[in-house]
C-alpha cells in the first residue's frame, strides 16, 4: 500500500483538537505548556462544554493561553487568578470555570488566594503546572525548585539555610476541607498523558457537579531554564523531581461536609 | 492476525525540532531531518516509513500538535 492512499481522512485517527487555534504557541521547543494546553482542548471539546467554559489564564509563560484555546478567557493579574475565577465561579454558577497557573505564580505570589479559594471550595478546576523555575523571567528560583537546583538566582544551588524548603503546595491543598480531587500527574510520556488527561477530565466533572474545587498538578519541565535538551529534561524530572513530587492522587471524594461542624449557638 | 499500517504527517512548518515524538515512537520511524524550516529547527520526518503503526504516541507528546496520524488494516 502506497503512502498516499494510507493518508486518507477515512484512515484518521489524530488530528489537531478544533478547539486549538491556529496560531503557532510562543513556548520553547519540547515546552509542557503545548502538551497541556492540548489536553485542556481535548477534554473541553470531549465534554462539550466549549460554549460555557471560562478560563483564566496567569502571569508567567501561559499568560497567552488565550490565543490558543478558543473558549472564553479572562487574564488576572499575577498569582490573583483563583481570586478572579471565585467571582466568575459565583456570578456565572452555570458556567466551569478553570485557572491555569504556573508554579512562581501559584505556589509564591499567590499562595494566598490559592488557599482560601480552595479553603472556600469555590466550584472550579485549577491546572497548577510545576516546572520548579520561573521560565518567563529568565529561570529564577521558585518556592518549588529542589535542594542543590542551579538557578539563576541560585547559581551554587538551592541552599535551605539561604533560600528555605522546596514548597509542596499540593500536599497542603489536599488537606483542605473546601478540595474535592487533587492529584499530581505528569505529561512525559504517551502513557502519562493518557493519564493525565483522564485526571484533568475527572476535575472539570467535579466542577461541573458542584463538588468543590479541584486542583490537577502537572510535573513539568523548563529544559531552556534548565539548560538541557527537552529530552534530557524529561529524564532530568523522572531522576530528581519524581522522588520529591510524587505523581498520584493525593484526595479523592468529595468536600467536607458542612453537616460534621456544630455550629457556635448564639 | 491483521496488520496494521500507519503514516504520520508532519506539519513542517510547525514543527520546533524538540525531538519528543522521535523517543515516543516504539517503532524507530521518526526523526530529525537534517534540512530546516524556515524557523531553523530540523523537523521530524518519517525516516523509516514501513514500520509505522499508527500508534499515534508521536502526536500525543507532541507539545505543539504539528502531528497528524492515520493507520489503515490490511
Amino acid at each position: 500500500m502506497e503512502l498516499k492512499d494510507i493518508i486518507n481522512p477515512n484512515n484518521l485517527v489524530y488530528e489537531k483538537p478544533k478547539l486549538l487555534t491556529e496560531n503557532t504557541m510562543h513556548y520553547c521547543p519540547g515546552c509542557s505548556h503545548g502538551v497541556v494546553h492540548r489536553i485542556l482542548a481535548e477534554v473541553i471539546e470531549d465534554m462539550d462544554i466549549q460554549d460555557k467554559t471560562i478560563g483564566v489564564s496567569p502571569v508567567g509563560c501561559a499568560v497567552f493561553a488565550y490565543n490558543y484555546i478558543e473558549i472564553d478567557w479572562q487574564e488576572a493579574a499575577h498569582g490573583r487568578a483563583p481570586a478572579v475565577a471565585t467571582g466568575i465561579a459565583r456570578t456565572n454558577p452555570d458556567k466551569v470555570v478553570f485557572t491555569y497557573q504556573g508554579d512562581g505564580d501559584l505556589a509564591s505570589i499567590g499562595t494566598a488566594e490559592i488557599l482560601h479559594a480552595c479553603n472556600r471550595g469555590e466550584n472550579m478546576v485549577v491546572i497548577f503546572v510545576n516546572n520548579g523555575i520561573y521560565g518567563m523571567t529568565g529561570g529564577q528560583m521558585a518556592p518549588t525548585t529542589l535542594i542543590g537546583q542551579v538557578t539563576a538566582t541560585t547559581p551554587n544551588g538551592r541552599d535551605v539555610g539561604r533560600n528555605g524548603y522546596p514548597l509542596k503546595i499540593t500536599e497542603l491543598i489536599a488537606q483542605l476541607p473546601g478540595t474535592s480531587y487533587v492529584t499530581r500527574q505528569s505529561v512525559h510520556t504517551p502513557a502519562t498523558i493518557r493519564k493525565c488527561k483522564k485526571a484533568i477530565a475527572k476535575a472539570f466533572q467535579a466542577a461541573i457537579d458542584k463538588k468543590g474545587t479541584s486542583f490537577v498538578e502537572v510535573v513539568s519541565t523548563c529544559n531552556m531554564n534548565w539548560k538541557m535538551t527537552p529530552v534530557k529534561a524529561n529524564e532530568w524530572m523522572v531522576e530528581n523531581m519524581f522522588p520529591f513530587y510524587v505523581p498520584g492522587d493525593l484526595k479523592d471524594g468529595s468536600k467536607t461536609d458542612p453537616e460534621s461542624y456544630t455550629p457556635l449557638k448564639n | 492476525m491483521a496488520k496494521v499500517i500507519g503514516a504520520v504527517v508532519v506539519d513542517n512548518e510547525e514543527c520546533k525540532g524538540c525531538g519528543l515524538c522521535v523517543v515516543a515512537c516504539p517503532q524507530d520511524v521518526l526523526s530529525q531531518n537534517k534540512q530546516v524550516n524556515s524557523r531553523g529547527y530540523h523537523y521530524s520526518f518519517m525516516k523509516n516509513p514501513e514500520a509505522c503503526i499508527g500508534c499515534s504516541n508521536c502526536a500525543t507528546v507532541c507539545p505543539d500538535t504539528c502531528i497528524t496520524v492515520y493507520r489503515v488494516k490490511i
